[in-house]
C-alpha cells in the first residue's frame, strides 16, 4: 500500500498541529509526580504532523472504505444493516450525549426512563419478561448469561452440571463463552436437513448438562422447526435453553424465543436494531430471561419507586456488574429510536422483507451456485463454491472478485459444517434493483470461474490493496513502525 | 493423493498407524485440503497422558482453528517438532512427514471405535455438501 503513507511516514520532527498555551500556573516537575520507572526516557515516537495533513490523511483513507453507506454489504450472520439517520439525531440530543455517567439517579431520569422502556420492548419482542441492557456485545451477553446459568447451578447445588451442548453450526463465540464461564462443551450434530439432529441431542443429554446454546434460525439460515421438542427435552432433563440472538432479524414479531421454550437469550442491538458496528461503533448485547433466572441478572437493576426510577444493587443472587455504568448507553438510545420509529407492525415487516430478500437471492443464484440445503431459507442463504471448485476456484476467490465489482464480500467459510461456504445476508433495506445488480455480479463471477479463472484468483485487481498474503499476515506480522530506529520483525507464536 | 489402506481413520479426520503398541497419529489429506492455507499447529509435550477423544492439540488455518483429537488413550511418547516451524511437510505429505504425535497406547481395543479407509472415504464423500 505504498501509495498510502502512514502517519508515521508523513511525520516530520518538530511539526505540530496545535500549540497549547503556556500554563498560567506553576506545574510540579514530572519526576515529583511519577516514579522513575514510569517516566519515559525516550520520546514516545508519536507522529508529528500539521492538522491539515492529519485531516487529509484520514479523509483520504475513509474514501477507500467499503461500508454500508457506500456499498451493498451482504455479510451473512453479521446483519450489516443500514443505520437510519434518525437514530443519530436522537442520540445526539444533549440530554443524552452530554450526561455524565457519575450523575445521581434523580439527575438521570430521562436516561433511566428510556432504559426502562427499552427493557420492556425487548421483553415483549423476546417473550422473556426480564431484561438487562448491560452487556456490551453479543459474546458479552453470552458470557453474562452463562455466568447466570452457573450461578443457578450453584444455588441449586447442581455443580455437577458442567456441560453445555453446542450444535456444530454454532457461532464460535458460543463454545468460547462456555469455556470462560467454566463449562465444558459437547457437540451436537446437524442432521441432513441442516437442523439439530434429535438423536444426537438424546445421546448427549445427561445429568451433567446445564444448558444448550442454540441459534434460531441457525447459522445455515434455517429455522429449527422442532425447537419445542428440543426445549421440552432439555427442561425434562433439568437443563436450560439459551438462544444466541444473532439471527433475530428473521423472526421479529413473528415468533418469540420465550414462547418456544428459551430460558435466556441475548440480542445484538448492533445487528437487529440497526445500531452501527463492524468498526463503526460499539456493540450492545442485552440479555432477556425468564422469571426463574431474574434474580441472577447483573446489577444494578432499574426499579421504579415513589421518587421515580432508581438503580438498585441490592440483589444477593446477582452475578454482579458486567459492565461499567449502564452498558453502551448511546447505542441503547439508537436502538430505542429504531424500535419507536418502526412500531410493532413494521418490526414484523422488517423480518418479512429480510426473509423475502434472502430467498430472492437464493432463487436467482440457485442454478449457478450449489445450495447445500435445498429448503427455503430465513434471512440469510448459504451457498457453496462446489460447482466452481472443479476449476480450482474457492469461495475466497469469489469473495475477492466481488470487491472488484463493488460489493462487500459475504461471509465465507462459515458455518464450518459447510465446505467452501458463501453466506449471504441482504437485510430488509435493499431495493430490488440492488439485489438484481448483486445477483448479476454473482452470475458474472460464476461465468468467469469457467472462462477466466485466473482473473478470480488474482482478484481484487481494481483496489488500492490487491490480494493479501493471509498466511504471512498471520505468521509474521510486522508490529513495528518505520519511525523506530532499529526496525525488527516480531515473530508471532 | 492415494490414501494408505493400512491405516485406521477417525470421523474427525485423524489417521492412526498401529505398530507394536505404538500409534502414530496425523491428519488426512482431506482435512488438510479443507483447512486451506495452514498457519500454526499446537502440539503437546512428549510425556503427556491423553484419553481417547481428547483434544491433543490445535491446528489453525486462514479459515479456521480446529482441535486435534486423540484416536487412542495412552502416553504421548514423541512429537513431530519440525511442524512447529514449518507446516510444509504436513501440506505435502500428511500421511508421512506430516505425522504429529506417537502414542504408547493403553487400550488396544479402542481400535474398534475407528473406521477403515473405505468407510472414511464414504464419510467424506457425504459430508459438507448434503
Amino acid at each position: 500500500m505504498s501509495e498510502q503513507p502512514t502517519l508515521f511516514e508523513l511525520s516530520r520532527p518538530g511539526r505540530s498541529g496545535t500549540e497549547p498555551p503556556e500554563p498560567d500556573a506553576s506545574l510540579p516537575a514530572l519526576a515529583d509526580c511519577l516514579a522513575e520507572d514510569h517516566l519515559r526516557q525516550e520520546p514516545s515516537g508519536l507522529p508529528e504532523l500539521a492538522e491539515s495533513s492529519t485531516v487529509r490523511h484520514y479523509t483520504r483513507l475513509s474514501g477507500l472504505n467499503m461500508s454500508i453507506d457506500t456499498n451493498f454489504y451482504p455479510l451473512g450472520s453479521c446483519t450489516m444493516k443500514y443505520n437510519p439517520r434518525i437514530n443519530e439525531v436522537v442520540a445526539s440530543n444533549p440530554g443524552f450525549s452530554h450526561v455524565h455517567p457519575l450523575c445521581e439517579d434523580h439527575e438521570l431520569q430521562g436516561y433511566l426512563e428510556l432504559f426502562s422502556r427499552l427493557e420492556k420492548m425487548l421483553a415483549e419482542i423476546s417473550g422473556l419478561p426480564h431484561v438487562s441492557l448491560q452487556p456490551a456485545a453479543g459474546a458479552h451477553g453470552e458470557l453474562a448469561s452463562l455466568m447466570m446459568i452457573k450461578a443457578r447451578c450453584r444455588e441449586r447445588g447442581e455443580l455437577e452440571r458442567d456441560v453445555v451442548l453446542i450444535p456444530d453450526s454454532a457461532h464460535g463465540t458460543n463454545p468460547s463463552s462456555c469455556t470462560i464461564a467454566g463449562f465444558k462443551t459437547r457437540n451436537i450434530n446437524s442432521g441432513e436437513d441442516g437442523t439439530i439432529d434429535l438423536d444426537s441431542l438424546h445421546e448427549a443429554l445427561g445429568p451433567d448438562v446445564a444448558a444448550m446454546m442454540i441459534t434460531n434460525p441457525n447459522t445455515l439460515g434455517i429455522f429449527e422447526s422442532r425447537i419445542d421438542e428440543i426445549s421440552a427435552l432439555l427442561h425434562e432433563a433439568g437443563a436450560l435453553l439459551y438462544m444466541d440472538g444473532a439471527n433475530m432479524n428473521a423472526i421479529l414479531g413473528i415468533t418469540r424465543p420465550g414462547d418456544f421454550g428459551v430460558d435466556v437469550m441475548h440480542f445484538n442491538l448492533h445487528k437487529t436494531m440497526s445500531t452501527p458496528h463492524g468498526g463503526g461503533g460499539p456493540g450492545s448485547g442485552p440479555i432477556a430471561v425468564t422469571d426463574e433466572l431474574e434474580p441472577y441478572l447483573p446489577v444494578p437493576r432499574i426499579v421504579r419507586s415513589e421518587d421515580g426510577l432508581e438503580l438498585c444493587g441490592d440483589r444477593p443472587l446477582s452475578i454482579g456488574k458486567v459492565r461499567s455504568f449502564f452498558g453502551n448507553s448511546g447505542i441503547l438510545v439508537r436502538a430505542y429510536a429504531f424500535i419507536r420509529a418502526h412500531g410493532p407492525e413494521e418490526l414484523r415487516g422488517i423480518s418479512e422483507h429480510a426473509v423475502l430478500n434472502a430467498n430472492y437471492i437464493r432463487h436467482r443464484l440457485e442454478q449457478a451456485y450449489h445450495l447445500p440445503y435445498d429448503t427455503p431459507c430465513m434471512h440469510e442463504v448459504v451457498f457453496t463454491a462446489k460447482k466452481q471448485k472443479a476449476g480450482g476456484i474457492r469461495a475466497l476467490d469469489i469473495a475477492k472478485r466481488l470487491i472488484d465489482l463493488g460489493y462487500h464480500p459475504p461471509t465465507i467459510y462459515f458455518p464450518l459444517v459447510v465446505h467452501e461456504a458463501l453466506m449471504i445476508e441482504p437485510t430488509e433495506t435493499e431495493t430490488p434493483e440492488t439485489l438484481d445488480r448483486f445477483c448479476e455480479a454473482m452470475l458474472q463471477i460464476a461465468r468467469e470461474a469457467e472462462e477466466n479463472p485466473d482473473l478470480l484468483k488474482a482478484a481484487p485487481v481494481t483496489q488500492v490493496v490487491k490480494r493479501l498474503d493471509e498466511v504471512n499476515a498471520v505468521k509474521t506480522p510486522i508490529l513495528t513502525c518505520p519511525c523506530d530506529e532499529q526496525p525488527s520483525e516480531v515473530e508471532a507464536g | 493423493m492415494t490414501r494408505p489402506v493400512d491405516l485406521k481413520y477417525s470421523p474427525s479426520h485423524e489417521w492412526a498407524r498401529i505398530e507394536d503398541g505404538i500409534v502414530t497419529v496425523g491428519i488426512t489429506d482431506h482435512a488438510v485440503e479443507q483447512l486451506g492455507d495452514l498457519v500454526f499447529v499446537d502440539l503437546p509435550e512428549a510425556g503427556t497422558a491423553i484419553g481417547r477423544g481428547d483434544a491433543f492439540g490445535e491446528i489453525e488455518s486462514t479459515k479456521s482453528a480446529s482441535e486435534l483429537f486423540a484416536p487412542f488413550s495412552g502416553e504421548i511418547t514423541e512429537v513431530n517438532s519440525e511442524l512447529a516451524d514449518d507446516l510444509a511437510p504436513l501440506a505435502a505429505d500428511p500421511f508421512g512427514a506430516g505425522w504429529m504425535i506417537k502414542i504408547n497406547i493403553s487400550n488396544p481395543d479402542e481400535v474398534s471405535e475407528l473406521i477403515d479407509l473405505e468407510q472414511y472415504e464414504e464419510l467424506i464423500a457425504r459430508e459438507g455438501d448434503h
